[in-house]
């Protein structure tokens, strides 16, 4: 009793920190990325959220993905993620991420990132807007308050079915099975 | 050794990161106010340590990876229990001793170093830049500061901070009005140790990826920011013990050390970040000159 007691408060603690610091590290190879600067400075100030932006993927805890991945920035991202801390989340940010959007046709652009990464919550709209990243952030509080931003978990343990898919599009993987 | 000092030996580093910590989010919240913007809660810097505790870590780069911050932490605890926090009745110096001063300077040293060897172990380029930025600048800030506490003791005939301490006994005997020169120069050198703006060149987040802590995450990080914290308040105490008479209670400690919080917070604000070779001549011109000028003036 006196042990699941401790355990409890640790996870109301945790969570609380979790959820009011969220360090993101702003994967800006789509276009998306041209709204990271308003949501963050002076005009929407993400910072009151305690959203701030980190420099290495070492000390991020959420993946923004902004737009499209090719299948060449999509290795890139994989290796990102897998350096990244646990727990870690993963948002999709614009059309392109949820079913490809304007590029549902290319040739080298991947549709569903939720294939090939656990995508814990995607902001629609092609572009959305820093109020609508900001909702997103505060939905994904939300999840993460409710414990249900298991992405991690989930990646973790389906990581044969992740890495499959992942091998079907990239053709020359020439990276460690897992990039620690 | 009595009950009370044991005690104090234990709970000074929790309530100096936590003093630190906070003005670091005070100083986060100023820059945000000063941009117009809103601002993060002031207490964001304790709760962003709280969560990288709380993260689970899986790196590994070898030993010195793994034992970095906690010898740069063991280096930053140590230093605080030399450094005198409170003076008068109910005094809190832990471990004083005459020559205490000359041991500050060297053990400062101590976290820096540690750091430079864990980024040096995890073979990330960004770290190794930043390593040797932050080493060189240390060489910068380094002359002032060691010619300002020169300047002290020669003046004050002690190499103890709590002789330093108790010949600051009223107001006009403050060291900021009895060796103004060796003032300029330490207050150069904390600009320099505070790593604000013009200054931050061994982390620039924006070019080198934040420098030596690019390889740190979760609980390293953690380790590293605590320290950081910690650091900044032992900095902010030995000034004040050096320079404004030390302080008898913990009303009148804060009050002094935000006052010196506020000097690098609000130079930097407004400038610019220097190139390595800039921030090495500047230190290397101005403050020193001063510091020596001081130096002479006491000398005759």
């Amino acid at each position: 009793m006196k042990e699941d007691w401790g355990k409890e408060a640790g996870n109301i603690i945790s969570k609380w920190a979790r959820k009011h610091s969220l360090w993101v590290l702003a994967y800006g190879t789509g276009c998306g990325a041209i709204e990271i600067p308003p949501t963050m400075t002076s005009r929407y100030d993400a910072e009151r959220f305690g959203i701030t932006g980190s420099a290495t993927p070492r000390q991020a805890d959420v993946l923004l993905i902004t737009g499209y991945l090719a299948v060449k920035t999509l290795k890139r991202v994989i290796r990102t993620y897998e350096q990244m801390q646990s727990p870690k989340y993963v948002m999709g940010f614009g059309s392109c991420t949820i079913n490809g959007g304007m590029y549902w046709d290319s040739y080298n652009t991947i549709k569903r990132l939720d294939d090939y990464l656990p995508v814990d919550i995607f902001i629609n709209g092609c572009m959305p807007r820093p109020e609508a990243v900001i909702d997103g952030f505060i939905e994904l509080q939300k999840l993460i308050d409710a414990g249900t931003a298991q992405g991690w978990v989930k990646y973790k343990e389906n990581l044969d079915t992740y890495r499959a898919n992942q091998k079907k599009v990239i053709t020359n993987w020439k990276m460690p099975d897992y990039n620690w | 050794m009595d009950i009370l000092s044991i005690i104090w030996i234990i709970v000074m580093p929790f309530i100096g990161s936590l003093v630190g910590l906070t003005y670091m989010g005070i100083g986060r919240k100023i820059i945000a106010r000063v941009q117009h913007r809103y601002g993060p809660p002031i207490f964001q810097n304790v709760v962003d340590v709280i969560k990288l505790y709380s993260k689970r870590s899986a790196i590994t780069h070898g030993v010195m990876f793994h034992l970095a911050p906690n010898i740069a932490i063991t280096g930053t605890i140590s230093t605080l229990m030399f450094v005198p926090v409170l003076v008068g009745e109910n005094a809190i110096s832990l471990f004083s001793f005459q020559g205490d001063l000359i041991l500050i300077l060297y053990i400062m040293v101590f976290g820096c170093l540690a750091m430079a060897l864990g980024a040096g172990q995890s073979g990330n380029p960004n770290s190794a830049i930043g390593v040797s930025r932050g080493l060189t600048q240390m060489f910068g800030y380094e002359i002032p500061f060691v010619i300002a506490l020169v300047t002290l003791m020669v003046q004050n005939e002690t190499t103890s901070v709590q002789n330093i301490i108790a010949a600051q006994d009223s107001f006009m005997h403050w060291n900021i009005f009895q060796s103004p020169f060796a003032f300029v120069a330490a207050m150069f050198a904390f600009l320099g140790m505070m790593g604000n703006k013009p200054f931050d060149v061994p982390f620039a987040p924006a070019e080198i990826a934040s420098g030596p802590p690019s390889e740190f995450g979760g609980k390293y990080l953690a380790l590293m920011q605590t320290n950081r914290g910690m650091f900044a308040f032992v900095k902010l105490v030995l000034y004040v013990d050096l320079f404004l008479g030390g302080a008898t209670n913990f009303a009148i400690l804060l009050v002094k050390t935000f006052a010196f919080y506020l000097i690098p917070l609000f130079v930097g604000i407004v400038n610019p970040r220097f190139r390595t070779e800039q921030a090495m001549t500047f230190f290397w011109k101005w403050p020193t000159a001063i510091g020596l000028a001081g130096f002479l003036l006491v000398l005759l």
